[in-house]
């Protein structure tokens, strides 16, 4: 019986198609909006996990000031005595102490800003930071090494024609960071997100002459044994550090963090972030349901006498109030429909500009079946209950009285 | 000509019948103890002016409304206190009806219209539809099955109507001036399809009517005034 409500409830919504149309659109910009904004974001979410994950779950950072701020911005900076601190604590394999600025590139007398870390060149340290560095591949050249001094190797989208430098650097070339002139002798592969990809690596005894500073360091990075608990590590850490500084717990002027609880971070802030957006479509889904409920009185008005005379052919209250309810679940289901496929286009769209025109993979928008089935179920309940009280009141019309109804 | 035995049966019975309508301070009494014996196979018709109660008549006969006093038996049973759903279903499945605006849902086929009592009955949909298209066949609109009601003239609309009316084979059709609307060629294919279930389906046939030209193929008439049966007919009908 179902199936042939549905037959009749659609003949009636395509009967008045500009109409349905209009009263679709609030469900189909909330749902579009809940679509495009949810699928990048998981992609985002996803992305950045696949970021953490490559560096490894079993790192730790140290960093200076109290927690997350731009790097280089803290007022005490980290030194080799943290380091040797770190590499102390039960549990640690191995420390790597990086430096980074953030300064002015000469090549060809174009001038461009760009991040420059520094690596301690010492072969296992420099394995540990090139983990740390997303996992840094060279795609031309080599790395830098051990009694390397005025080398430099950069990072794919300085290599590039058009992109930080009108003619991309090659290797060999010289370029001058802070007026101190460099040799690049490697490039790094894609990473895939533009400001990764623009990095410039130089030894830490170089970084050092560029800032004249002497043994600072912006962050250390800590990677624990195999088989033993990061957090419990990084939590030894940060109770030596307080130690060695003769700090209580919560006057750290440096923060300890595993990429587990980065992680954890980042999955709250986005969890919010993503409910306030459901919470926005909420509100428009909610005006869209009102569209569908104005419609439906409309139309069951204009219907009325259909009404009656179902009524006196034997319909049930029962069966004119599933008509009803068919036809807004029909609204529902369709602007549904619609806002995903709009919805979908929009993220794709997104994506297609982070791609090829900011050069980033983390925008993918990530369309899972979960997120379109939940929309549409979503949406068709929107519409039915949007079509409640309207077809309860059609429901309980008096035959006599609506086939008077002119 | 009434007839003895199982065909003079009792289907629909009135016992002083009240209806009373409330309009504000005003209250008006469109039927005043009606008393009417609907028997099977009657040709019955109900023959009033405007304002005599003609159509709070039909909605009792016709099951759509419920009395304010006295009792209503359709085929033996009380309806006048039904609820509204039950009431639905019985007359869905007693009562067949003809208005005369012809009533068609608009969005739906002619095939469609004609379903639509039995899918209210809960008929399996391939028995609907065979029957539906029996139905049309027998009122000459084989061929038209598939055209909506704005596709079709009146005369058409109304056989579809009647059509309809026959869906879940009803002992009674109750018919509201059905050739109200119609030109009297139209009007009098109506007509005739109306005599031919009387005589060859043997459904009882109530019409509601002002039309004085009609009661000629009545056997029975009613005549209504101000709420009141002013005097009832028998006849011998043209077509006996």
């Amino acid at each position: 019986m179902i199936r042939d409500y549905f037959k009749f409830s659609y003949e009636s919504i395509k009967k008045r198609k500009l109409r349905s149309y209009l009263t679709m659109v609030g469900i189909f910009i909330g749902i579009a909006a809940v679509i495009s904004l949810i699928s990048l974001g998981e992609g985002l979410q996803v992305a950045i996990e696949q970021q953490f994950k490559a560096v490894g779950t079993d790192k730790i950072i140290i960093s200076p000031g109290s927690g997350i701020g731009p790097p280089g911005s803290a007022v005490v900076k980290l030194n080799e005595h943290d380091e040797k601190i770190v590499e102390r604590a039960r549990g640690v394999l191995s420390v790597v102490g990086i430096s980074f600025s953030f300064i002015d590139i000469n090549f060809k007398n174009e001038v461009k800003y760009s991040s420059v870390l520094g690596f301690p060149l010492d072969s296992d340290k420099l394995a540990l930071a090139m983990e740390t560095s997303n996992n840094m591949k060279i795609a031309e050249g080599r790395m830098i090494k051990n009694g390397d001094t005025g080398k430099v190797v950069i990072g794919y989208r300085l290599a590039q024609d058009e992109l930080i430098f009108k003619n991309g650097i090659e290797l060999r070339d010289s370029i001058s960071i802070s007026g101190m002139n460099f040799k690049v002798i490697g490039i790094v592969e894609k990473i895939g997100n533009p400001g990764d990809d623009s990095i410039v690596y130089i030894s830490i005894e170089d970084m050092r002459k560029i800032s004249g500073e002497e043994d600072t360091y912006d962050y250390i990075y800590a990677k624990v044994e195999p088989n033993i608990d990061v957090n419990a590590v990084a939590e030894r850490i940060e109770e030596d550090m307080r130690d060695d500084r003769v700090l209580e717990k919560g006057e750290e002027d440096f923060g300890v963090q595993t990429f587990e609880s980065l992680m954890n971070t980042f999955n709250n802030i986005f969890s919010i972030v993503q409910w306030v957006i459901v919470g926005i479509a909420g509100i428009s889904l909610l005006v869209g349901g009102i569209g569908i409920m104005n419609t439906m009185y409309m139309s069951i008005m204009e219907r009325t006498r259909e009404i009656g005379v179902m009524k006196a052919i034997g319909a049930k209250n029962s069966h004119i109030m599933q008509i009803f309810l068919i036809e807004s679940g029909i609204y529902g289901l369709v602007g549904g429909a619609i806002g995903i496929l709009i919805g979908a286009g929009i993220g794709k769209g997104v994506e297609f500009i982070a791609t090829y025109a900011l050069g980033t993979n983390l925008l993918q928008a990530q369309i899972s079946p979960f997120l379109v089935v939940g929309a549409l179920t979503f949406s068709f309940v929107v519409g039915l209950i949007s079509g409640v009280a309207p077809a309860y009141q059609a429901s309980k019309m008096n035959p006599v009285d609506a086939l008077r109804y002119e | 000509m009434v007839k003895e035995g199982k065909e003079g049966e009792e289907i629909i019975v009135l016992k002083n019948i009240w209806k009373i309508y409330k309009m504000g301070a005003v209250t008006v009494e469109a039927l005043k103890g009606i008393d009417l014996k609907i028997r099977k196979r009657d040709f019955m018709m109900i023959l009033g002016p405007s304002g005599s109660g003609k159509s709070t008549m039909m909605n009792m006969v016709g099951a759509l409304d419920v009395p304010t006093r006295g009792t209503i038996y359709l085929d033996g049973h009380d309806i006048s206190k039904l609820h509204a759903s039950d009431l639905a279903q019985i007359r869905g499945k007693k009562i067949g009806f003809i208005f005369q605006q012809f009533n068609l849902i608009p969005v739906l086929t002619a095939l469609q219209n004609v379903s639509l009592p039995m899918m209210f009955q809960e008929v399996p949909a391939i028995q609907r539809e065979k029957r539906a298209v029996e139905l049309l066949k027998m009122v000459g609109l084989g061929e038209r099955i598939n055209h909506k009601p704005t596709e079709m003239s009146g005369g058409e609309q109304q056989r579809v109507a009647i059509a309809r009316a026959l869906a879940n084979d009803p002992e009674v059709i109750l018919a509201d001036e059905p050739t109200g609307n119609l030109d009297s060629k139209t009007g009098g294919q109506v007509m005739d399809i109306l005599i031919k279930l009387h005589l060859e389906k043997k459904k009882t046939i109530i019409l509601i009517t002002h039309d004085n030209n009609l009661v000629k193929h009545a056997h029975r008439v009613i005549y209504l005034k101000d709420g009141k049966v002013l005097k009832e007919e028998m006849r011998k009908r043209t077509h006996d």
